[in-house]
């Protein structure tokens, strides 16, 4: 069990540092309310460049909601919100996605009935000017592309394949080497390794170090303290909309996350229970 | 691949080969390649001396077919966009109705009658996307709504103003119109009539278009026909708008995170489907000189049937332009070849049934090759 988590920490090691200590994003004392439903009562994030920050939490801790005022879906209640140095006020996704803020969904990252090169670009398309109208520029797309997807370890059969035809860990992939390409400076992960299995989520996890040592900062939004382990520099723990403190790699145990997680309860323990 | 030394060996077991014919399928417009290809070679065989591949047979089932090819161009963009519209048979007979009574009852120039009548049902469409959008109810719902909507105010305006529900007197009013040839006239008119003259195509032998050739010309309709065609075809493949249309079917939610304006997508193939509707609508008042409030009764059904034989999925995300075009020839020319064939007309609605059920088959089979999913 913790074999492979020191084989990664070697490479996280490594990336530390290159690091410069800029911070991308700042979250203050988040609060997000819907009606009578408090969500969000004052969390607080920072992320730096080039590292990646995991963001814990059982279901319905407020993970979802808290990204979402991240990146631009929803407006916070109270708190603010520093991109950049300067203080944030997204109305749109697409002004998120613009500044820089790119998020990868777990389910809702590609269209499978579309090819791998028309996701890729979509509503990102390059265009060629032929007779003064502009036309989707397929070679371009088709090439960079390829490109981009061997560049992540995954080798199409054609740009033209369907995304469908893609595991769910290849499909991860191709939506973060997407943000990536269009510029993105802070990368929201979205639970990207919950419904892979091992191999996949080994893959999704290796691409996460890669995009981390281009100097891309991360938030890996999980549930599964492993996961975190393995690639995270930063752990934040969210629970029932709060905040229940952010430790560095190296202070905190496994054990000491999961339990967190938990609201501060101990879990219900099997002997010889893998997943702790 | 070139490249496979440098695959690390998990990826390699993911890259099957795969046939040339599982390609083949998995392009759209395959079912209706094969549907045409079907239909002319059946009716070659049954009714090849019957006159319908003479040049007046020709021009029939052409008609026939290009104008469910106008609104099945429509149709088939909107489908992919992920919605669709009951409300183009309604619309049909509401945009002939507008042009009537603009241009006989209130006497205004036929030019404008049609501009203001492309603007009305441009409007309609939009509202039907835009209500679709804002209130999250199916398409179908909402459409099915504007079907009767319509369809009762077309015929209530044609009873309340004129008391009748056919008002003719289009065409003298069309004569030296401007804009009514580009719906309602024919070009190559002087082709046709040199082809006659050195008797390539026959001409009517008595009465007064006597020494005229009996196909005088190219129907503005069936270019209406060809141009959307190629329009919606290169918007639907060639362009960044096209992708959006994809995206918009295929996934909305997906396609609104990445930043395609997913609502005006709709909302324009909402309008581009009333435009189609309103073209055929045109083009049928100046062919018949007459609006009849009944007109277009089914026509968006024999649209969404053309453009599923075409390959689209009715679920939204996939499907083809040209296919759809393929699917409405075959429409054609299985109406008017059974005719020509002398086969009894009832028979059709039996090939359209089982022809539908077939494609519809056919397509969730290609999803589920396309997807992955067994």
């Amino acid at each position: 069990m913790t074999e492979p988590i020191l084989k990664m920490r070697g490479v996280a090691v490594e990336s530390d540092e290159t690091d410069s200590d800029e911070i991308i994003i700042e979250m203050k004392k988040i609060e997000k309310h819907f009606g009578s439903v408090i969500a969000l009562s004052g969390v607080s994030l920072d992320l730096i460049a080039g590292e990646c920050h995991c963001l814990l939490g059982d279901n319905g801790a407020g993970k979802s909601t808290f990204i979402k005022t991240m990146s631009g879906v929803y407006k916070p209640s109270k708190g603010e919100i520093i991109f950049e140095g300067k203080p944030m006020n997204f109305t749109r996704p697409r002004d998120a996605i613009a500044a820089g803020i790119a998020t990868v969904y777990q389910d809702l990252a590609m269209i499978p009935l579309m090819s791998v090169a028309r996701n890729f670009f979509m509503g990102n398309e390059p265009t060629r000017k032929v007779a003064g109208i502009s036309f989707f520029d397929h070679k371009t797309a088709n090439e960079i592309t390829m490109k981009k997807m061997k560049k992540m370890g995954i080798n199409l059969r054609s740009p033209d394949q369907a995304v469908g035809t893609l595991s769910g860990g290849e499909r991860q992939t191709v939506a973060i080497a997407r943000a990536v390409h269009f510029g993105a400076k802070l990368l929201i992960l979205d639970e990207p390794t919950s419904a892979l299995g091992v191999r996949q989520t080994a893959n999704v996890l290796a691409t996460v170090d890669k995009v981390r040592n281009q100097g891309i900062g991360v938030v890996f939004i999980t549930h599964n303290v492993r996961h975190a382990m393995a690639v995270g520099d930063r752990f934040t723990v969210l629970n029932r909309g709060q905040t229940l403190g952010t430790a560095n790699r190296g202070e905190i145990t496994a054990e000491e996350l999961q339990n967190m997680m938990a609201g501060g309860e101990e879990l219900a323990t099997f002997e010889g229970s893998p997943d702790v | 691949m070139t490249q496979t030394e440098a695959i690390p060996p998990a990826e390699d077991e993911r890259i099957k080969q795969r046939s040339t014919f599982r390609q083949a399928l998995i392009r759209p417009e395959l079912g209706g390649i094969c549907g045409t290809i079907l239909v002319f070679f059946f009716f070659f065989l049954s009714a090849g001396d019957s006159g319908m591949f003479s040049p007046s047979g020709v021009l029939n089932w052409s008609i026939v077919s290009s104008q469910f090819i106008i609104i099945a161009v429509g149709a088939c963009l909107l489908m992919i966009a992920g919605e669709f519209d009951l409300s183009v048979g309604s619309m049909i007979g509401f945009a002939g109705m507008s042009i009537a009574l603009l241009s006989i009852s209130l006497h205004w120039p036929v030019w404008l009658a049609i501009m203001i009548t492309f603007i009305l049902c441009m409007a309609v469409g939009a509202l039907n996307g835009w209500l679709v959008i804002k209130t999250g109810l199916p398409s179908f719902i909402v459409t099915l709504a504007f079907l009767f909507i319509l369809r009762g105010l077309t015929i209530f305006a044609a009873i309340a103003t004129t008391s009748k529900t056919i008002i003719g007197g289009v065409r003298d009013a069309a004569k030296g119109d401007w804009l009514a040839p580009f719906f309602g006239g024919k070009i190559f008119t002087g082709f046709f009539q040199w082809m006659a003259d050195i008797g390539w195509i026959e001409t009517f032998s008595r009465g007064i278009k006597k020494g005229q050739p009996i196909v005088e010309g190219i129907p503005m309709l069936m270019i209406w026909a060809f141009g959307l065609v190629i329009f919606g075809h290169l918007l639907l493949t060639k362009t960044k708008f096209g992708n959006w249309i994809f995206a918009s079917g295929g996934d909305a939610q997906a396609a609104r995170y990445v930043g395609v304006p997913v609502i005006r997508v709709k909302i324009l193939m909402f309008m581009f489907t009333a435009f189609c509707a309103c073209v055929f609508a045109t083009a049928q008042v100046m062919e018949f000189g007459s609006a009849g409030a009944d007109r277009g009764v089914l026509k968006e059904f024999e649209a969404i049937i053309s453009v599923v034989i075409g390959g689209a999925l009715l679920t939204g995300g996939y499907g083809s332009v040209i296919g759809a075009a393929l699917g409405a020839i075959i429409f054609g020319v299985v109406q008017q070849g059974l005719f020509f064939a002398g086969v009894e007309s009832s028979l059709f609605r039996v090939f359209l049934g089982v022809i539908l059920l077939l494609a519809v088959i056919l397509n969730t089979y290609i999803r589920r090759m396309i997807t992955g999913e067994r």
